[in-house]
């Protein structure tokens, strides 16, 4: 029997990915520790470099593929660049970082590139089905990755709390998915737009969407889906903090935007006011949770919701320029949040105070390659001019009015004033603050779980107990392991690269966003049917 | 020669770049010269301008067409003056940081006030709606960090307070310039640009919304009642040569973010609110002036003044009178506003090395026994702060006060009442520090020559704009007269 055609081209980035996720598996069995720490993150950064080559190779082909189960367009392969985005800007943060090896680089880094194969299949989907199976492929990987810190108690109750409440919001997801098939008759998404002018006022449609919508609000941190979002943004490794912040949040808009402004656009009137009430409330416990935070990651977290609620606006709005408007906030959401995180990275190795605020003090003294991307990425959060943030806020606004909702971009705007009083303290700790007084003293972190038996080894042979160095930097190229309040400047060029890059990507579109503008339409008129 | 406004607007902000990455010595003279060629540049367009001729200087490029925001900067009779003011502020605060270096991060602080100056003049001369707001809330940045790094007593609080009262204001207007645009164009594709938005206009119901979020901003930035609450903190703690370009210049962005956006845009809705706007500026006259001569710390009673001030050229601009006149006093009085409370924010600093530090006026006393070059220059800086017949100040508050009365009489008998405190609160500043008793702290000794080099050029500006009002009138009349006619009509 012969199975249906496939463009093998318009499938490359997919096979890319598989590809790379295999190799980066193998040759991180590797026994050299230079192969499994410098060969396999290199190889990632290969794997992730072709899988953009590729996706900018298919870019404008617009095709259907593999009997019309997934669809290679330009809104795909716009949020393929921006998942690439958030795994390089990972693989650089994680090249050196703890986490990556007591999980064993191999395994971390090949869950890396699945995650994302999963984030592709997840917004390319044109079918029920492969929905599914893209958001658990992207799901499934994350709750391990983090866990991957496996000695901090926190990572671990991260992984474990995400695995429960992702868990449900897979099962929520899966409940309306299996609604809107009864509904329609079929999982593909031509079916479910027959159905949706027909049934729009169906109880089984409707609940079916209600579903759906709740279970990708989870995957989104759509409150009040989002309670899971600050305790594991806060335990999980600091790069997977930044990857799942920016790369997952970018999966969820994009199916949300694929399923809801695609095939159940006829049954705007069903979904439109539940979403645009979610995005007020999203909104109002973002930007309030997030005053008052002192770890910067829940901070992040909090903002991460806020910010999620001001991309619903461009979703309810049911425009090309909504979606337009969605990816591009996205994309510059990426990077504005990438050099936050690549910041607080740095600091988390060099103090002991981990992501607290105070480990900013003083930085804008005496570390300005670290103070300036941690400001512009604050400033540009807040929407402040000559950022990218600025025009974000500016087309999500201009999406909003233009299509009625009026009132939306009001709240969008008190939101952003809110959200001033805990940016800009980031900022203030940053300039406004002396660096405390280096203190030595060690602060003990509670052991429970063992390592990876190739990290007891290591440690074994350095002479130490494994698992008495926690807290503290194990790897070799850091020097002596220290746990000081203003530590010692650690030579991490990979980090700073990434902060510097983020925040002068962030001034660059702040400055001249028309070429990203462009792609960001270009991912708009995928939607042919609107206006 | 060609102007360039690219040149003018973004040459401090360049300068403050390099400046940033000088030495401490080295990097306060760079902005000097930061600040220079932008003077000298505004020096040769005021020769060059013609009144007659509308905007000039124009430039006008496609930036994001995406949007519609077209990159357009030109100078017409509005904003022409306003510029010369920023520049020549600008310039003497440059002079004072260069005889006065910070001792902390000179550079940065450097880069923090050219961007500064940037971002003002940007928002003078941007002739395209987004591109203000971009300028107006970049306006907030640099001033952020001066306070917050090089401010004095509880910095940072002072800083947020700042920022937030003030981008609460801009970012409503953010939406609102975003909602002109979107609502103004016909099927038209979408457009930023001043005058296509002057020549769509919105239906007086949607006038009357977006003019709340213009007017918000502007009212919140001046500062105006009832939105005057971060001003007493921020000027507490702002570093003084950024205060007197603060006080002196960012204030009048909003005032002339009413005469050019505001009239023109929402003429309907300004004949609806007007009223509304006009008791807020009274009530601000007469509460400043109040404040400002109870207050005992110098930097407050400037502060306030600068209240009852700008409630004055509030008063002038929505007079809306037949001929025109508040308008263009407003236009004048912005100018010598900014004119006369610069140099009083550095003789300020003057008195405070003669008082060990002290900037409380009970403290003062005396000074002048031994400083009278310094006496001569407080006492007409502060003769033309009250509006001495003969000074510029007069011109102005004269105008606006014909306006007033020809449109809005019992307010404008109310505001006269702000002329008469105003001589008090300048007098009382000017006898409580010169004159008196010499104070318990003061050490006086005159002026030295390197700070004659920041005051002397200012007052004789001010001397200068004293004999001839006419040059800044005349420039701004026909642009203010047909602004004001529109919304009459």
């Amino acid at each position: 029997m012969k199975g249906p055609s496939i463009n093998w081209e318009a499938l490359s980035p997919f096979i890319a990915l598989v590809a790379g996720l295999c190799v980066v598996l193998l040759v991180g069995l590797a026994r050299s520790a230079f192969i499994r720490r410098q060969v396999v993150p290199f190889l990632t950064l290969v794997a992730l470099g072709t899988t953009a080559g590729l996706g900018i190779w298919q870019w404008d082909i617009n095709e259907a593929i593999i009997n019309e189960a997934l669809v290679v367009d330009n809104l795909s392969l716009a949020l393929l660049m921006i998942f690439v985005a958030g795994g390089i800007a990972a693989t650089f943060l994680s090249w050196r970082s703890i986490a990556s090896a007591e999980a064993g680089e191999g395994e971390y880094y090949a869950l890396m590139l699945t995650s994302i194969l999963g984030m592709l299949v997840l917004v390319a989907a044109n079918d029920l089905v492969v929905l599914f199976i893209g958001f658990e492929l992207l799901s499934i990987p994350l709750y391990v990755m983090c866990a991957t810190h496996m000695r901090r108690e926190q990572s671990l109750e991260s992984g474990l709390k995400y695995l429960i409440i992702g868990s449900v919001g897979s099962a929520t997801l899966l409940y309306g998915l299996a609604m809107l098939y009864g509904a329609a008759g079929g999982t593909n998404y031509a079916d479910i737009a027959a159905a949706a002018d027909e049934f729009a006022d169906d109880v089984l449609f409707m609940i079916g969407i209600g579903l759906v919508l709740a279970g990708l609000a989870f995957k989104a941190s759509v409150a009040p889906f989002h309670q899971w979002t600050p305790d594991v943004y806060e335990g999980a490794p600091t790069p997977v903090t930044g990857f799942m912040a920016v790369a997952t949040k970018a999966a969820a808009f994009g199916v949300i935007l694929r399923l809801f402004v695609g095939p159940l656009i006829d049954a705007t009137t069903t979904w439109a006011p539940a979403f645009a009430t979610l995005a007020v409330i999203t909104i109002i416990v973002g930007n309030v949770g997030a005053i008052g935070q002192t770890s910067l990651k829940r901070m992040l977290a909090y903002s991460s919701v806020a910010q999620a609620g001001y991309m619903i606006a461009g979703v309810v709005v049911t425009t090309r320029l909504g979606v337009a408007a969605t990816v591009f906030y996205l994309a510059i959401y990426v990077v504005m949040n990438l050099a936050a995180f690549a910041v607080i990275t740095a600091r988390e190795r060099e103090t002991g105070l981990g992501d607290d605020i105070s480990s900013l003090y003083g930085l804008g003294r005496e570390r300005p390659l670290l103070a300036w991307p941690m400001t512009i990425s604050m400033l540009a959060l807040a929407g402040f001019p000559v950022t990218a943030g600025f025009f974000g806020k500016l087309y999500l606004i201009d999406a909003a009015v233009d299509n009625g909702y009026g009132w939306l971009a009001v709240v969008i705007v008190l939101g952003s004033a809110v959200s001033l009083a805990y940016y800009l303290r980031v900022v203030a700790a940053v300039w406004m603050q002396d660096a405390p007084a280096t203190s030595k003293t060690l602060s003990a972190v509670p052991v429970i779980a063992g390592g990876s038996p190739e990290a007891d080894d290591e440690a074994r042979a350095r002479g130490v107990e494994p698992g008495t160095d926690v807290g503290r930097v194990v790897s070799e190229d850091f020097g002596e392991p220290s746990m000081v309040t203003a530590g010692e400047r650690l030579a991490q060029p990979e980090v700073v690269f990434v902060a510097v890059v983020c925040a002068l990507v962030t001034i660059a579109f702040g400055v001249y966003p028309e070429p990203l503008l462009d792609v960001a339409r270009d991912a708009g008129e995928a939607f042919l049917n609107l206006i | 020669m060609t102007i360039h406004l690219s040149i003018l607007v973004f040459f401090p902000a360049l300068m403050g770049v390099v400046a940033a990455a000088s030495p401490r010595t080295l990097a306060p003279k760079i902005l000097l010269l930061g600040t220079l060629i932008p003077l000298a540049y505004t020096a040769y367009m005021i020769t060059d301008f013609d009144a007659g001729a509308g905007l000039q200087y124009v430039t006008d490029d496609a930036w994001i067409d995406e949007l519609g925001i077209r990159y357009k900067l030109g100078v017409d009779g509005l904003n022409l003056w306003l510029i010369a003011l920023t520049c020549v502020v600008a310039f003497a605060s440059a002079v004072w940081l260069s005889v006065r270096v910070p001792e902390d991060r000179a550079g940065l602080f450097c880069f923090h006030f050219g961007l500064g100056q940037t971002a003002v003049l940007g928002a003078f001369v941007a002739q395209d709606l987004a591109l203000f707001v971009l300028f107006f809330d970049l306006m907030l940045v640099p001033f952020y960090f001066l306070v917050g790094q090089w401010g004095s007593g509880d910095r940072a609080a002072a800083a947020l307070k700042m920022v937030i009262y003030t981008l609460v204001g801009s970012l409503l207007m953010l939406a609102a310039a975003v909602a002109t645009a979107v609502l103004s164009r016909a099927d038209g594709p979408l457009t930023f640009v001043l005058t296509d938005l002057q020549a769509n206009p919105l239906p007086e119901s949607t006038q009357k919304w977006l003019f709340v979020a213009f007017a918000l901003a502007f009212l919140i930035k001046m500062p105006a009642f009832p939105f005057q609450g971060w001003m007493p903190d921020a000027y507490r703690s702002m570093p003084l040569p950024a205060l007197a370009f603060f006080s002196g210049v960012v204030s009048k962005v909003a005032a002339y973010g009413f005469l050019k956006l505001v009239l023109p845009l929402f003429p309907a809705a300004v004949n609806d609110w007007n009223v509304i706007l006009l008791i807020l500026a009274v009530i601000s006259i007469l509460y400043g002036s109040i404040q400002a001569f109870t207050q005992t710390n110098a930097r407050l009673i400037l502060g306030y003044s600068s209240v009852a001030q700008l409630g004055f050229i509030t008063l002038g601009i929505f007079a809306i009178d037949t001929a025109g006149q508040g308008a263009q006093g407003a236009l004048l009085q912005s100018i010598n506003h900014g004119l006369v409370v610069a140099p009083l924010f550095f003789v300020i600093a003057l008195l405070a090395e003669r008082a060990e530090g002290s900037e409380d006026i009970r403290d003062y006393g005396g000074i002048a026994f031994r400083a009278p070059v310094l006496a001569a220059l407080f006492l007409i800086v502060a003769l033309a702060t009250l509006a001495m017949p003969g000074s510029a100040n007069f011109a102005g508050e004269f105008l606006i006060l014909l306006g007033a009365f020809s449109s809005v009489q019992a307010l404008a008998f109310l505001a006269s009442i702000g002329v008469i405190l105003a001589s008090v609160y300048a007098l009382r500043m000017y006898i409580r520090s010169m004159h008196n008793r010499v104070g318990p702290k003061v050490t006086s000794f005159d002026l030295s020559v390197r700070d004659g080099l920041v005051l002397v050029p200012l007052v004789v500006a001010i001397i200068a704009f004293a004999l001839y009002p006419q040059l800044a009138l005349d420039a701004g009349e026909a642009t203010v007269r047909s602004t004001v006619e529109a919304v009459l009509r």
